[in-house]
């Protein structure tokens, strides 16, 4: 006589496993929308500001506002993002403006959002590094912005939802003429409008 | 009040501040604080020089403590490249007779002498003489009444004078000149006279502002202004700041050039993809389409008689310079050497092109010969050996060239003679100055 498990155990095992099996199935790639695992978490400095700047900087000197101290997070520059925390800015090679496979999940995560609501619009800022003249890197930035507003309309956005800009060199995130800094100044941003 | 809705509503409300600032601004056209320092920055050894005596005028450091009349003409004539200023000590005014042998002996060839005084209504009395010291005679003699305002005006038109009298060329030192200042994040366009100083702001704004470019009549200028946070083209009445949108059409609009007729501007946009060149109308309206290409083409510049449009584009692989006829007909490329040309500047006998060719890890600025044709096989020139210049532009006699570079970590304007022997830094205060254009004559 084989040792059997009580049927109504097995039962339940086995809707575990299938559970299990359909929760995989749905979690582990086969959903549409391919989540980024490598999402950067982009990392803010509280910036004290106010009011509440007054308490922070009598925090130091009298204990009690020390003690109930908030500080606040400056959001502004987020709040001209897309949102949601998620990447939003692809870069460039030198004297290129043609999107790198390796950004094509920012471009695509972009595109979703304004996929999932027709009334949200954003502009695609263009940018270049400092080397040569405004008006030529003007256009430049121009076609960095055009490759990534194009690659977004292929990926769920409208037209209509995405406006390319650019701002040549004229808006550099740093000043430094160093190859790691000139390297950040190539991009596009993707901002909400 | 939370932070962020204090930066939107400051963003808001200086946004639809901008226009009344602009008109604030313009209708008194600020002036800023009087230097009575007057630097001057001049450097090289002419071709040929005309030694001038330029005696400091009677009275001037009395009469006007702020600025010194002599030292504004002696500059002016000096930047010019085309004198050498001698020692010249002494008090003399223009009833004085002058010794010609002392001034045959410090290699004067020619003398100005003067005075400044009061009107019994309050305003300045300038006079002058011009002494040929070879012949011993006086060639040049006039008294004029300015206002305070005036006086470097009147400086500089005694420099025009001795300038057209000794060179038989029309002087450039009354004429105005227009430029971008960025100091931190503030940016403002200013006006001022063809030595960089006396300027005054015709827009103030907390966005970039680029490629200002004056109409041909002198009264207008336009330009690009990023406050809408993209490209847009704007004309402004340079006299009471009343300004209008040209061009604000999808994407980026720029590259503003009038036609020397003043009533079309040529303008690089992006509204059917890339960056093409149109004809706009001075009013704004319904651009009409130049280039048909897929590549970039900006950067439009007028043939002095609007016949030709030279232009920036690289669709030949990398950036160089073309031309093409208004009437219809081919483009025609015009740069062929070096990997990366911009920024053309057509000099006002439609002989010579200024560009910025880069050279190595420089961008330098460079003349070429066009009088040759399109057969020539002319070299480009390089002017300069410093690394970042930028936007070259031709004074309306075609003698001197204003430019962007930088020295010292900071962006400063130059001029420079067309044999790039002569140089001078045009001095101002304490922020970065870029985007010179020359204005026409009679301001």
């Amino acid at each position: 006589m084989t040792k059997m498990q009580p049927s109504s155990l097995r039962m339940s095992k086995l809707r575990g496993a299938l559970l299990a099996t359909a929760a995989a199935a749905l979690f582990a790639g086969c959903s549409s929308v391919k989540l980024d695992s490598a999402v950067p978490v982009e990392s803010r400095t509280a910036t004290p500001v106010g009011a509440n700047a007054g308490a922070g900087a009598g925090g130091a000197g009298t204990g009690a506002a020390g003690q109930s101290t908030v500080t606040p997070v400056d959001l502004s520059k987020n709040a001209a993002g897309a949102g949601n925390g998620l990447t939003r800015v692809v870069y460039f090679d030198f004297d290129s403006f043609a999107v790198k496979d390796e950004y094509r999940g920012v471009v695509e995560g972009q595109a979703k959002l304004l996929a999932a609501d027709r009334k949200k619009r954003v502009a695609v800022e263009g940018h270049t590094d400092e080397r040569g003249g405004r008006e030529y890197n003007l256009a430049l930035g121009q076609k960095r912005a055009e490759a990534v507003a194009k690659a977004m309309t292929l990926l769920g956005a409208t037209d209509a939802q995405v406006e390319a800009v650019s701002f040549g060199k004229e808006r550099p995130v740093t000043t430094g003429t160093d190859d790691a800094s000139m390297a950040k100044n190539r991009r596009a941003e993707i901002n909400a409008r | 009040m939370p932070f962020t809705n204090l930066y939107s509503r400051a963003r808001r409300l200086l946004s639809n501040a901008v226009p009344a600032m602009v008109a604030l601004l313009s209708a008194g056209l600020l002036a800023l604080p009087a230097q009575a320092q007057f630097r001057v920055e001049i450097s090289g050894v002419g071709a040929t020089q005309l030694p001038i005596a330029i005696v400091k005028f009677r009275d001037e450091e009395r009469s006007t403590p702020s600025l010194s009349i002599s030292a504004i003409v002696r500059a002016d004539l000096e930047r010019s490249g085309a004198f050498r200023a001698v020692d010249a000590p002494g008090t003399l005014d223009e009833n004085s007779v002058p010794g010609m042998t002392e001034w045959r002996n410090r290699s004067a060839d020619a003398l100005l002498v003067g005075s400044i005084g009061r009107t019994a209504d309050g305003r300045f009395d300038i006079r002058f003489k011009l002494w040929d010291v070879v012949k011993g005679t006086a060639t040049l003699a006039q008294a004029t009444a300015v206002d305070a305002a005036d006086l470097r005006l009147a400086a500089h038109r005694i420099a025009d004078q001795v300038y057209e009298k000794l060179t038989g060329d029309k002087g450039v030192f009354s004429t105005r000149v227009a430029f971008v200042t960025k100091a931190g994040s503030r940016y403002t366009l200013r006006v001022a006279d063809a030595d960089g100083e006396g300027g005054q702001v015709a827009v103030n704004s907390p966005e970039p502002i680029i490629s200002p470019s004056w109409s041909p009549d002198g009264k207008q200028l336009a330009y690009v202004s990023f406050e809408k946070q993209k490209a847009v083209v704007y004309t402004q009445d340079a006299a009471s700041g009343a300004r209008r949108v040209i061009a604000d059409f999808r994407g980026s609009n720029s590259a503003p050039a009038w036609a020397p007729d003043g009533q079309q501007l040529a303008v690089t946009l992006s509204r059917d993809g890339g960056s093409q060149i149109y004809l706009i109308g001075r009013d704004g309206g319904n651009p009409r389409r130049l280039t048909t290409s897929s590549a970039i083409d900006t950067e439009p510049v007028f043939a002095p008689d609007g016949s030709r449009l030279y232009f920036v584009s690289d669709r030949g692989g990398s950036p160089q310079i073309y031309r093409i006829s208004l009437g219809g007909g081919a483009v025609e490329r015009v740069t062929f050497s070096g990997a990366y040309n911009v920024s053309p500047a057509i000099s006002p006998d439609g002989r010579t092109l200024a560009y910025i060719a880069r050279q190595g890890n420089a961008y330098r600025l460079v003349t070429l010969d066009l009088s040759g044709g399109s057969s020539s096989s002319a070299q480009p020139a390089a002017l300069t050996d410093t690394s970042d210049d930028e936007r070259p532009s031709f004074a309306p006699n075609g003698k001197l060239i204003i430019y962007a570079s930088r020295a010292q970590g900071r962006d400063v304007l130059m001029t420079t003679t067309l044999d790039g022997k002569i140089k001078a830094r045009l001095v101002s205060s304490n922020v970065d100055v870029r985007e010179p254009v020359w204005g026409p004559y009679g301001r």
